[in-house]
C-alpha cells in the first residue's frame, strides 16, 4: 500500500493509474552547481541535461565534479533547478514554466546519499522504519521485516549504525530508501567503498527487489569497473552535460570524448594532427604531436590539419623482435623497451617509439621474446585499433 | 539562611530556564538555519546580555516595564498594577538576561547536525517540523541540556538586573544574591558565608552535571 499524505486522496487514485501507464523518470533541466558565482558573472558550472530513464538500472558515469550529485539532488528536490521540468511515474515534480515544485518530503523518492546518512541515534530497525511513520503498527512491522530479510540485515535490527560494517550500512541505507516504495531510486556512489564480492551481492539483492517493483534506478558512479559490472544503460556525464548514452559496449565502440575514453580504458591517448585523408581506402594518416610518428587510422569526418585524440588500448598492440613482413597491420613502428612492470599475470611494457606507449602482454610472451629494458622491438598496431576522438570537450 | 529568598530564587530560575527552552528553540533554530543576510545583527542582539553590564540591561527593562512604556501601560490596564518591582517583572528581566545562555548552545548543537541527515529525513517523507523533532532535536540533546542548565545557573546567580527591576522586596523579588549583599551590608558575615557557599556548591554541581552529560552524549552521539 502507499504511504499516506503524498497528495490529496483523489490525486492518489490518478497517480496509481499513471504508475501503471508509465513508471519512467523524465527530466530536462538547467541548474548551476559547484562554487559560488562571482557577482554579475555566470556560475562556474551549469548542469544542462535531458534524461529519460525507464524502469531498471541507468548508470550515470562521470568524474567527480561532473555534476552527478547535483543532478540527483535536483531530482530529489534538495536542489532547485533554475529551469526545466522533472516528472516521475506520471507525477510532475518540478516545472519552471508553471512554477511547480513539489517539496522533497512529498516526492516519494528513494535516495541513498553518498555517505549514506544513517541516523546515528536510531538502530537499524528504526532507521529502516523511519519513512513508514504513517502506517499502522502491524503493516509497518510486516513491511520492515520483509525488507530487512530481503537485504539480509534482519539479525542486525537492534544495532546502531556505528556498530555495523560498511557493507551492512549500505544495505541498511538501501532498505531504508526502498521500504517507502519510492517512485524513483537514486544512488550516489553507493557501493564505491566496498569490495567486489560484497558489491555484487548487494547489486543482486537490489535487482531482485526491482524485478518486483520496476522503478527507474539512477546509479551515479565514477568507477569504470562498476559500469561494466552492472552492464546496463550508461549515461556519460561531463561538465554538467550528458555526452554519451548507450550500453557500456556501445559507448565503448564509439568513443567521442576524453571522459568516454577513460571509461573505455585507453591506456594510450595521444594528440594527433590529421596529415592526409584517403577516402578511397577509408583511412587517414595522422601524425602524433611532438614526434615524427605517423599512424594509419580509420577515416573519420575531420579536416586535414585538424587536431584529434587517438586512443589505443595497451592490449591491442603487438610486439615483435624482428621487423615483420607480410602482415595486414598497417602500423609497424620501431622502438625500444623502456621498462617492464609485472601486474599479476600480465606485463605492462613501456616502449619508446618517438612517443612512449604502454603495451600489455602475457608473462609467457615476455619470456619467449626475452624482453628486457633497452631491447629494440617493433610495435604493430592495426588501423582499426586506433580510436579517434574529437576534442570537442576542450573547445567549450 | 534566608530560605524564603532561596526558594524564590529556585522558583525564578526554574521558571526562566523552562520558558527559555520554549522561547530559545525557535530562536536557535532560526539562527542555525536562516540564510538571511542580516542574520548576524540578530545574533549580536541575542548575545548582547553576555557583555552588557546588568545595570544597563536592568535600567532599560525597568523603563520598558514602567507606566510610560506601551508594555507597562498595557500590563497596567490589564492587571491594575505596574510590572516593575514584581515577580513577573523579574521573570521578564531574567529572560532577557539569560537568553544567550539558552540560545547559543542550542544554535550550536542544531548547526552541528549533519545536513545530509536532514536531507535523508526529507526524502523519507518527513516535513521540516517532523525532521526537527525526530532528527535535529534528539541529536542536539547535549546542547539542550547545556542550554537549560546554563540558563538555570545563570539566573540563579543574577544580581544587577534583579536589583534594578525587582528591587529588594522579601518574598516577592528578593533573591539569594541580594540577600547575601544585605548580609554583608549588615556585617553578618557568617550568614553571608553560608548562603554564598550554598550558591557556590549548587552552581558547581550543575556545571559538573552538564559537562559530565556532554562527555557521555558526545561518545554515543557521534555521527557514523
Amino acid at each position: 500500500m502507499e504511504p499516506q499524505g503524498v497528495d490529496g486522496g483523489d490525486v492518489e487514485v490518478d497517480r496509481h493509474a499513471a504508475v501503471q501507464q508509465d513508471a519512467s523518470l523524465s527530466l530536462r533541466l538547467r541548474a548551476a552547481y559547484g562554487g559560488v558565482p562571482a557577482r554579475g558573472e555566470g556560475h562556474p558550472f551549469e548542469l544542462n541535461c535531458e534524461i529519460e530513464a525507464a524502469p531498471g538500472f541507468t548508470i550515470l558515469f562521470g568524474a567527480s565534479g561532473a555534476g552527478k550529485t547535483t543532478l540527483l539532488n535536483c531530482i530529489a528536490g534538495i536542489t532547485q533547478p533554475s529551469e526545466g521540468r522533472i516528472s516521475a511515474a506520471g507525477n510532475l515534480w518540478f516545472d519552471s514554466s508553471s512554477r511547480r515544485n513539489t517539496p522533497v518530503h512529498l516526492r516519494r523518492v528513494g535516495y541513498v546519499l553518498q555517505d549514506l546518512a544513517l541516523f546515528p541515534h536510531l538502530n537499524v530497525q528504526q532507521n529502516v522504519a523511519y519513512g513508514l511513520r504513517d502506517l499502522a503498527g502491524a503493516e509497518k512491522q510486516a513491511r520492515c521485516a520483509a525488507i530487512l530479510t530481503a537485504f539480509r540485515i534482519a539479525p542486525l535490527r537492534d544495532r546502531r549504525p556505528n556498530q555495523i560494517s560498511g557493507g551492512e550500512k549500505q544495505r541498511v541505507a538501501l532498505a531504508r530508501a526502498l521500504v517507502i516504495q519510492p517512485l524513483v531510486l537514486l544512488l550516489d556512489e553507493p557501493l564505491a567503498a566496498l569490495d567486489r564480492t560484497t558489491k555484487a551481492s548487494i547489486v543482486d539483492d537490489l535487482r531482485t527487489w526491482n524485478r518486483e517493483h520496476g522503478v527507474p534506478i539512477l546509479y551515479a558512479t565514477h568507477s569504470r569497473e562498476e559500469v561494466f559490472a552492472l552492464g546496463d544503460r550508461v549515461l556519460v556525464m561531463e561538465d554538467g552535460k550528458i555526452i554519451a548514452d548507450g550500453t557500456p559496449h556501445e559507448v565503448m565502440r564509439a568513443p567521442r570524448t576524453e571522459t568516454v575514453a577513460q571509461l573505455v580504458g585507453f591506456e594510450n591517448v595521444f594528440d594527433v594532427v590529421v596529415v592526409a585523408s584517403h577516402p578511397d581506402r577509408g583511412t587517414m594518416t595522422c601524425r602524433l604531436q611532438n614526434s615524427a610518428v605517423e599512424l594509419e587510422t580509420p577515416l573519420v569526418r575531420a579536416e586535414v590539419g585538424s587536431s584529434l585524440w587517438v586512443g589505443i588500448r595497451a592490449g591491442d598492440i603487438l610486439l615483435a623482435t624482428a621487423k615483420p613482413s607480410g602482415l595486414s597491420a598497417r602500423n609497424i613502428l620501431p622502438g625500444s623497451v623502456v621498462s617492464l612492470d609485472r601486474r599479476d599475470v600480465i606485463v605492462a611494457a613501456r616502449v619508446q617509439c618517438g612517443v612512449e606507449m604502454e603495451v600489455q602482454l602475457t608473462l609467457a610472451a615476455r619470456d619467449a621474446l626475452e624482453l628486457s629494458p633497452g631491447r629494440p622491438v617493433w610495435l604493430i598496431v592495426k588501423t582499426h585499433s586506433c580510436h579517434l576522438m574529437s576534442r570537442g570537450s576542450q573547445k567549450s | 539562611m534566608d530560605w524564603q529568598a532561596f526558594g524564590l530564587t529556585l522558583r525564578l530560575a526554574a521558571l526562566v530556564s523552562g520558558l527559555l527552552l520554549l522561547l530559545g528553540l525557535p530562536v536557535a533554530y532560526w539562527i542555525a538555519f536562516s540564510r538571511w543576510r542580516w542574520k548576524f545583527l540578530v545574533e549580536a542582539l541575542v548575545a548582547l546580555p553576555i557583555v552588557l553590564p546588568p545595570t544597563v540591561l536592568g535600567f532599560y527593562v525597568l523603563i520598558a516595564l514602567g507606566p510610560r512604556s506601551p508594555l507597562g501601560r498595557w500590563w497596567e490596564s490589564l492587571t491594575g498594577h505596574s510590572l516593575a518591582f514584581t515577580f513577573p517583572g523579574l521573570v521578564i528581566g531574567s529572560l532577557l538576561y539569560s537568553l544567550p545562555f539558552a540560545v547559543q548552545p542550542l544554535a550550536a548543537a542544531f548547526g552541528a547536525v549533519n545536513p545530509k541527515l536532514l536531507a535523508a529525513s526529507a526524502t523519507l517523507g518527513a516535513s521540516r517540523l517532523e525532521t526537527f523533532f525526530r532528527i535535529t532535536l534528539p541529536l542536539s540533546s547535549a546542547g539542550l541540556v547545556t542550554g537549560v542548565a546554563l540558563s538555570f545557573a545563570h539566573t540563579l546567580g543574577e544580581f544587577g538586573v534583579v536589583l534594578m527591576v525587582g528591587g529588594n522586596i522579601p518574598g516577592v523579588t528578593r533573591t539569594i544574591s541580594i540577600a547575601i549583599y544585605d548580609r554583608v551590608q549588615a556585617s553578618e558575615y557568617a550568614a553571608a558565608n553560608l548562603e554564598a557557599l550554598v550558591l557556590l556548591l549548587l552552581s558547581f554541581a550543575i556545571l559538573t552535571a552538564v559537562y559530565g552529560w556532554n562527555r557521555k552524549a558526545l561518545m554515543v552521539g557521534t555521527w557514523k
